[in-house]
Order: structure tokens, then sequence, then C-alpha cells
């Protein structure tokens, strides 16, 4: 059934209308056609967010801003937030994950395409409920609109008692779809892996690429159910008279974060892992050099994976554990970093002794590599409980995890999107907009986030809609929201170009960096049943070995 | 192809280190003009008290720690990309294929270790001694109690109520006084976070906190309510007052007395009495014994209005009795939609209560 659904669209492609075409794309269960509508609609959404980033930065811009009212700019930094991370974050990582894992084990789809249609369908429609909020959530004489309790939604903020109207309840009922089409997919993922790699593909043969989306989509499945749980206590609690969380019927505030970190701290991961992913496979490629210590690679992830999931209090260090609970928590999160040093130097050393092609891909390598180090020595001072004492909860915290999710996550995924965008349109991106990209949006970033980290120095708690003249703020928060023009030209760059050279790009063929894993060995676009005959591998570099038989990988495998 | 697109890239390279230095001046020579201040910044680095100053101490251990690092890698990744970068005429061949090494891949396992070692050493060891600092029985100790968007403070020792103005001793040679802060929170989470005397502690519903501070240096100490909490979180803050022991002993004798009954705010008082005013506040010695505002017996004793939205001087006091909702929207006083001439009735009556 799902193979005479391909064939058909498959025919009608040439020359088809608007709605044909819009038609196809509803009913497709193909593996690219579905990554490729995730990362578009979470492009569309990062626009949104984006915008309203913007606007929380000109309110900053200047001390006592009237721009916007205390309550539009709580919406606006919830939905901000929650739409990165549940609307941008993880559907470009099942996008991703969609498009270029079958590809690279050499199979021809996804082993369940019609639950992964299911689960593009769910995130679509758990986003626009969200957004929906904005007219559908007017509630009780007017308190609501969209969701104004933060992205994590501390209790009992949440409650009944404090948030009136219908705004938490979308803010629930979206992300419960949203982890319905993010858990199946994920299931989807490691399925695949695990059932359809071509012949001779062992495990430690896959692209690093592969590897780490396994770990992440094994956390998807671990971390993701902690939120579900704990959103539908929060329904309870709201609806049918639960106590979970409800302080002033002896419920606890404090499990409530528990939940949520449980789930939060792995997502951080979840989403910083297909960055390296892309990372690993971007950097060998242009430094002409395989992955130096691949196996050490795929165990420094694991044990990210694993670490990963008991370090979720730090977050919470300020809410009075005991001196016992911080010392753990502590302690657990400087083993974190070092995997994650160890990561960091493989790279360098894949690069090391090689020939390093500066092309916009690695460029956004570099990038990342330099801004996620940062990201990494700032993460290790709010490990120190002390000294996070003095940190969490203030712009200092806001600069840290921007820096991983916009100077690591983000830069990650643009060097993926430069390198495979050729693969999914056959046309590269233009390079010069491409470093006109890369360079504002660089710029902009460090105008804004380098200088964030500052006022939290200086005692600036976030999401303060507004604040006084005289504590040494404004010109850094000037100086902040400057930067963050200059980056939405930068994004706008992106969206030109990705909109202009799909049709008039340079064609770019099929395999136009010189690569070595099999999604280069089809054409660009693959056709619907992505090889014509399945692909039998021998190494780790199945391309190289073919263009170098002198000196083939399999050789040391 | 590509010698004439790399020239374009190097002057963008060339302007964006341009841009990075001039944006860099700016910051630390702003920077620095904050760390002049002595009380009364919020700067963290400038701490004024423990244990806030222990934190420094280890927060600069770690920055030099981890600027280190940063040197070193960041060194090694520049040179990396400038010794290998391709050079134009050298795309034909490969370079030489190299898998990995067990003892690079050792020694990249070990050397963090060891640094991780000693940041856990550092860190359990100041964790311990902050938190597990036991409190002397004579030692002041305060309740403060969070709310939406206000700061209830009590001294259940001495009998006093107060809100937004924490008044504490100082130390000196003569002796240490550390003040011992009980947290807790009337509706949703909040945070205490006062930079210069210790790090933030959540004040959290049904639940108790401590945490304690010992400032030797007397002055007002401003802080933020550091946990978001609903509307008007940006406009909670927190101000500590520091005295000799003197002065704060006489505060206290202050505090602990009835409220004024002057005869001149006569007319006012009767106004305020006859208002709902009385629901939400108390003021003691009187009927007024409501609990969800901030006690207003010695109210004029205090800096500010409504957790610093405004100053305490009679136009504030008049905009706020006026319309809170002007002053700070969405705040949980209401408009009372008095009169003006019984708001200057009331005012006049509010200042009495020194
Ligand atoms: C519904 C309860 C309520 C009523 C009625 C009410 N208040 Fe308030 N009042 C509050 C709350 C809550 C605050 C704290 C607001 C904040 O800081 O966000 C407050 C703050 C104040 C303050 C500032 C206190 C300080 O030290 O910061 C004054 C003065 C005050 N009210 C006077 C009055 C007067 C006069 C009336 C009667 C005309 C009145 N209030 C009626 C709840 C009320
Ligand atoms: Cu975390
Ligand atoms: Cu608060």
């Amino acid at each position: 059934m799902a193979s005479q659904e391909i064939a058909l669209i498959d025919e009608r492609q040439p020359g088809t209308s608007f709605v044909e075409r819009l038609h196809g794309l509803v009913i497709t269960v193909d593996h690219k056609k579905l990554g490729l509508m995730y990362v578009g609609t979470a492009l569309g959404f990062l626009l949104v967010a984006g915008l309203m980033a913007l606007a929380i930065r000109m309110q900053l811009a200047v001390p006592n801003n009237t721009l916007l009212e205390p309550d539009v700019f709580n919406r606006f930094f919830t939905m901000h937030g929650t739409a990165m991370v549940f609307l941008v974050g993880m559907p470009i990582i099942a996008g991703l994950g969609n498009y270029l894992v079958p590809l690279m084990i050499g199979t021809r789809d996804m082993a369940f395409p019609r639950l992964n249609a299911f689960g593009y369908w769910m995130f679509l429609f758990g986003g626009l409920l969200l957004y929906f909020s904005y007219l559908g959530a007017p509630g009780l004489a007017g308190h609501g609109s969209a969701p104004d309790v933060g992205w994590f939604a501390y209790a009992p903020l949440t409650g009944r008692a404090f948030s009136r109207g219908h705004g938490t309840d979308y803010w629930i009922l979206s992300l419960l779809l949203t982890s319905v089409g993010s858990t199946v997919s994920a299931i989807n993922v490691l399925a695949t892996v695990f059932a359809l790699r071509c012949r001779g593909m062992t495990l430690m043969r896959m692209p690093l690429f592969v590897w780490l989306m396994v770990v992440t989509n094994f956390m998807i499945l671990l971390a993701l159910p902690a939120l579900s749980a704990s959103q539908v206590m929060l329904l309870i609690d709201r609806y049918l008279g639960g106590h979970f969380f409800d302080t002033q019927a002896g419920g606890s505030a404090v499990i409530w974060q528990h939940f949520f970190w449980i789930f939060g701290h792995p997502e951080v991961y979840i989403l910083i892992i297909p960055a390296f992913a892309c990372v690993s496979e971007i950097v060998p490629v242009f430094s002409r050099k395989p992955i130096f210590g691949y196996p050490v690679m795929v165990g420094a992830t694991v044990m990210i994976g694993l670490i990963s999931v008991s370090v979720w209090a730090h977050h919470m260090f300020s809410v009075g554990m005991t001196s016992v609970g911080n010392t753990f928590f502590a302690i657990s999160t400087f083993l974190v970093a070092v995997p994650t040093g160890i990561k960091i130097f493989n790279w360098l050393g894949t690069m090391y002794g090689g020939k390093i092609r500066l092309e916009l891909p690695m460029i956004f390598c570099l990038g990342f590599l330099f801004q996620f180090l940062i990201a990494g020595l700032t993460g290790v001072m709010l490990a120190v409980v002390p000294f996070n004492w003095q940190l969490t909860d203030s712009y200092f915290v806001v600069a840290h995890f921007h820096y991983t999710l916009v100077g690591g996550f983000l830069s990650g995924m643009f060097a993926g999107f430069y390198y495979w965008y050729p693969k999914t349109s056959g046309r590269l991106l233009d390079r010069r907009l491409g470093f006109w990209h890369f360079w504002l949006f660089f710029i902009g970033f460090h105008l804004t986030f380098d200088t964030m980290h500052f006022p939290g120095l200086l005692g600036m708690p976030r999401r303060v809609y507004t604040y006084d003249a005289g504590r040494g703020w404004e010109t850094l928060n000037f100086i902040t929201s400057l930067g963050a023009l200059i980056q939405a030209a930068g994004v706008l760059c992106l969206v030109v170009n990705i909109l202009r050279s799909w049709k008039k790009g340079k064609v770019a063929g099929n395999d136009p960096w010189d690569a070595w894993t099999l999604e280069w060995a089809t054409t660009s676009p693959p056709p619907d049943y992505n090889f014509e005959t399945l692909p039998v591998v021998r190494s780790r570099r199945p391309l190289w070995d073919l263009k170098h038989p002198e000196d083939p990988d399999w050789k040391y495998d | 192809m590509r010698p004439s697109l790399s020239l374009r890239p190097g002057i963008l390279r060339a302007l964006a280190l341009l841009c990075a230095c001039a944006a860099w001046l700016i910051i630390a020579g702003h920077v620095t003009q904050a760390f002049g201040n002595p009380s009364g910044t919020t700067n963290i680095f400038r701490p004024l008290s423990q244990p806030a100053q222990e934190v420094q101490e280890l927060s600069l251990l770690v920055i030099a720690i981890c600027t280190v690092i940063f040197l070193v890698v960041a060194g090694l990744l520049a040179y990396t990309i400038i010794r290998f970068r391709q050079r134009a005429g050298d795309e034909a061949s490969e370079p030489p294929q190299i898998y990995g090494s067990n003892q690079i891949e050792m020694a990249w396992t070990v050397l963090p270790i060891l640094i991780v070692f000693v940041l856990i050493l550092v860190t359990s060891r100041s964790i311990a001694n902050i938190q597990n600092r036991e409190a002397s029985p004579d030692a002041l100790r305060a309740t403060v109690i969070g709310h939406q968007w206000w700061w209830e403070i009590r001294y259940p020792k001495l009998g006093i109520v107060t809100a937004n103005e924490l008044h504490v001793p100082a130390s000196d040679a003569s002796g240490r006084r550390p003040t011992f802060l009980k947290l807790e929170s009337a509706d949703v989470a909040h945070s205490f976070w006062v930079p210069q005397l210790a790090g933030k502690t959540d004040l959290i519903p049904n639940r108790e906190n401590l945490m304690w501070i010992e400032p030797t240096e007397i002055g007002t100490y401003l802080g933020n309510c550091a946990e978001y909490c609903g509307t008007q979180h940006a406009r909670m803050l927190i101000r500590v007052v520091v005295q000799t022991p003197e002065e704060f002993e006489r505060w206290v004798g202050e505090q602990q007395q009835a409220a004024a009954e002057e005869a001149s705010a006569a007319e006012g008082r009767v106004v305020f009495f006859a208002n709902s005013c009385v629901n939400c506040h108390t003021i003691r010695g009187t009927t007024a014994q409501g609990m969800f505002g901030p006690d207003l017996t010695h109210m004029m004793s205090r800096q500010t209005l409504a957790s610093g939205a405004a100053p305490n001087t009679p136009a504030g006091l008049r905009a706020w009795v006026r319309d809170p909702q002007a002053v700070k929207v969405g705040c949980l006083m209401p408009n009372m939609q008095m009169t003006d001439e019984e708001v200057d009735k009331i005012v006049a009556y509010l200042q009495t209560l020194k």
C-alpha cells in the first residue's frame, strides 16, 4: 500500500499544479519529503519565534521602556522559549534524522513510513495549537491569551489560582501533541537504524551522524515521558481537583521542578548532539581526513547520554537542596565535561594535519567549535554551586544557554544546511550570500551573547520586562539588542538564499563536496527509492573506498 | 574560482575583528565603571559580606581555570586552522589518513579528569562552608515571605513586621553579627538575591529555606526577585539596610512602637478606615488587620513604595494611592477610585506613620 502511494506521487510529479503538489505533501510517507517538511516548518517557526525575540530585545534596549506591556512581554518570552525548543529544535532534529539516516545507512525509507507522517502532523498541529492560544484562549474575563508562565512553567504559577484563563492549558496540550510526534519519530529512527542497515554496515561502520542520532533519539524516549507525565499531572491539578503541585493543599512545587528538569536537562543534550552529528560529518570531509578516534567519539557520546540523565538538579541549586544533594549534582555535572572535552579534542585531531577547506559548511563548524567551547566553559562555571547561586536565573545563564543553543546547536544546523542542501535540491546555496549570512550572524551573535553575560554579573535577573537606569545595565543591554538586529539580517540572508537557490542555484551534482558517506552515492535530489540497487559497504567511508581503490579504508577496518 | 572570492571574506574578516574589538572596548570600559561603587551596586564581584566574599574568591579561581583552558584550546584551534588550511594549488592530493591514536586519546581524557577533580574538591568544600553554618542561639533571625510582588519581613523574636526593606546590623571588630533568614512564600516561587551579600535562595510555598548573611559595611544593598513570579516580577526589588549595631537597636525600638495617632491627620484616618484599605493592610494597634498587603504601621520609615516601584515621597505616595495600577501595572492592589480630596486626606494620614 505504502509503496503504491509513493509510485503514484512519483508519476504525477512533473508539471503538476500547486494544489496537486500540496496534496502530494499531505499524503506523502516519503522520508525525504517529510524530512524537508519538518525542516521547512521548523524554519517558519524559527522566524516567528525569532521575531518575538527581537521584540523582547527592543523592549529591553533602553531602561523603563514601554514598548511592551508586562503581560505581553511575559507571553513573548514564554512563547519564544517554548517555540524554539519544541517547534524549532526538536523538528529540525527529526527532519535531519528523517532525511539523512535512511540515506546514510543505505536503505529506501524509514522503518515505519506512515508513523513517520503521523509524527510530522502531530508536530505541525501541536505547533499551530500553541500559537492558536493567542486567539483561542481569552479565558476568564480576558485573563489568559497565550501562556505566560515561562517555558519551564514552574508550579504553582501554573495552578488555577495564579494562571487563570487557558494559556497554560494550551501550553500543556500543544506540547503533549508535539511530544507524541517526537516520540514516534524517535522510535522510527531507532527501528530504522537497528533493522534496515544495508549489507556490510555493522554498527561500528555507521557514520558518526547516525550513531549520534541513535543516542539523541534514545534520550528523547527517556526524557519526554517525564515532561508528558508531569503535564498530565498538572492538567489533573487544574481540572480534576488534584494537588500534585498545589502548595496550598500540601502539594510540592519542587517536585515539578524535578520532573521538568529530568526532562529538561537531557533535552539540552538532545538538541546539541545532532549539532555534534553534523559537525562530525562535515569536519572530516572539509579537513580531508577521517574522523579522529571514531570508537572514542561513539563512546564519549554514549557517556554524555548516560551522565546527562543524572545531572538535572543543577538547574535547581537555589531551591534549597541539602549540601549533599548539591555536591552530588555538582560532581555529576562536572563529569559531563570529560566526554565533551574528548569530543572537542577529537574534532581538533581530525583537523590537525589535514587540508582544511574553508567552505561555508566548514566555516559554520569552526564557529560552532569556538562558541561551543565557550558555552562549555561557562557551563563549568555554572556547575560550581556557590558561583551558581550568584549566576542562576540571571542574564549570565541566559547568555550561557543561548551560547549553547544559538552558538552551538543553530550553528551546527546552519553548517548542516549548507552541507546537505545540494543533496536535497540538487543545487548549491549561493556562496556570496552564504558568507554574508555567516558574518552578519557571527558578528550579531557575539555582540548579543558575549555582552549578555555581563548584565548577569551585574545583578540583572532574567525575565524582567524592564529595569531602572543607573545599575550599569543600560549600555550593555543596548549593545545586546543591537546585535539581535544584525543576527536577524543574517537569518534573512539564509532564508533568501534557501528560497532563491532552490530553483536558481548552481547545479551541484551528486557529490559536490567530494564526501565519503552513502548519501552522496545517489543522485541529488535522490529518487524516491533512494538507491537503484542497495549498496554494500566494507568500511566507514564507502565512497572513499570507491575513489581510492589503491588505499581503501577497509584494509584497516 | 576561489582567489577572487577569497578577498571578500578577507575584508569581512578584518571588519568583523574591528567590530569585535570596538564592542569589547565599550563593554570592558563599562564593566570597570560599575566596579567602582562601594555599596548600592548589584555587581557580584563587589561583595561586602559573607558568604558573597567566599563565593567571589571561588568564582575568580574558576574563571582563571576556565580562561586558561579557553586560551589553550582556542589557541590550538586557531593554530590548526591557520597552519592546515588548504592553500591555492594544493587541491590535488589528499593528506595522510590518520584514524586515531590511543595514547593521545588517553592524554586528553586524563587531563580533563584531573581538572574536574580539582573543581570537585574546591566546590564541595565551599558548599559545606556556606550551607552547613550553624546559627548561634543569640543570632538575629528574620523571616522573609515572598508575595506577588513584594516582600514581607518579620522578626518573630522582636515582634516586628515590615516590608521590602530588611534591616540588619553590621559585623565589625567588636563582633560577628550574622543574620539568619528563613525564606517562605505566600503564593508562587520567588528568589532572594542581593548580589553583594549572598547568592540567591528561592522562596517556595509550602517549604522553608534558610540562608544567612554577615555584612561588614553599612549601607543600603539592592537586589531583585530572581525567580519569575508573574506579571510584575521585574518590579520586585528588595533592599537590605545594613546599620551599625546602635542604629539597628534604635530602628528596632522605633518599629516596636504602635502606630502614630496624630490629631492633624484625624480626617485622613477616618477615610482610611472607612475604605477597604483595612482588609488588606495592617496598622498595628488599630482595627486595620489585613494580611494581604504590606504592613503600613511604620511605612514612612521605608525608602520606596511597592518594592521599589516608586520612591516614598509625598508625590510618589499620592500617585500610588490614587492609582496603583498606573505605577505598577497588574499589581494586586486595586485602584480604589477615590476622589482627589480623599486621596489627599489618606496621604496626609499615611505620612504620619513614621
Ligand atoms: C486588595 C487588597 C488591597 C487593598 C484594598 C488596598 N491595598 Fe494597598 N497594597 C496592596 C498590595 C498587594 C500592595 C503591595 C503591592 C506591590 O508592591 O506589588 C499594597 C501596597 C500599598 C502601599 C505601599 C506599601 C509599601 O510600603 O510599599 C500603600 C501605601 C498602600 N498599599 C496603601 C493602601 C491604601 C491607602 C489603601 C486604601 C485606599 C489600600 N492600600 C488598599 C493591597 C491592597
Ligand atoms: Cu542542564
Ligand atoms: Cu518574585
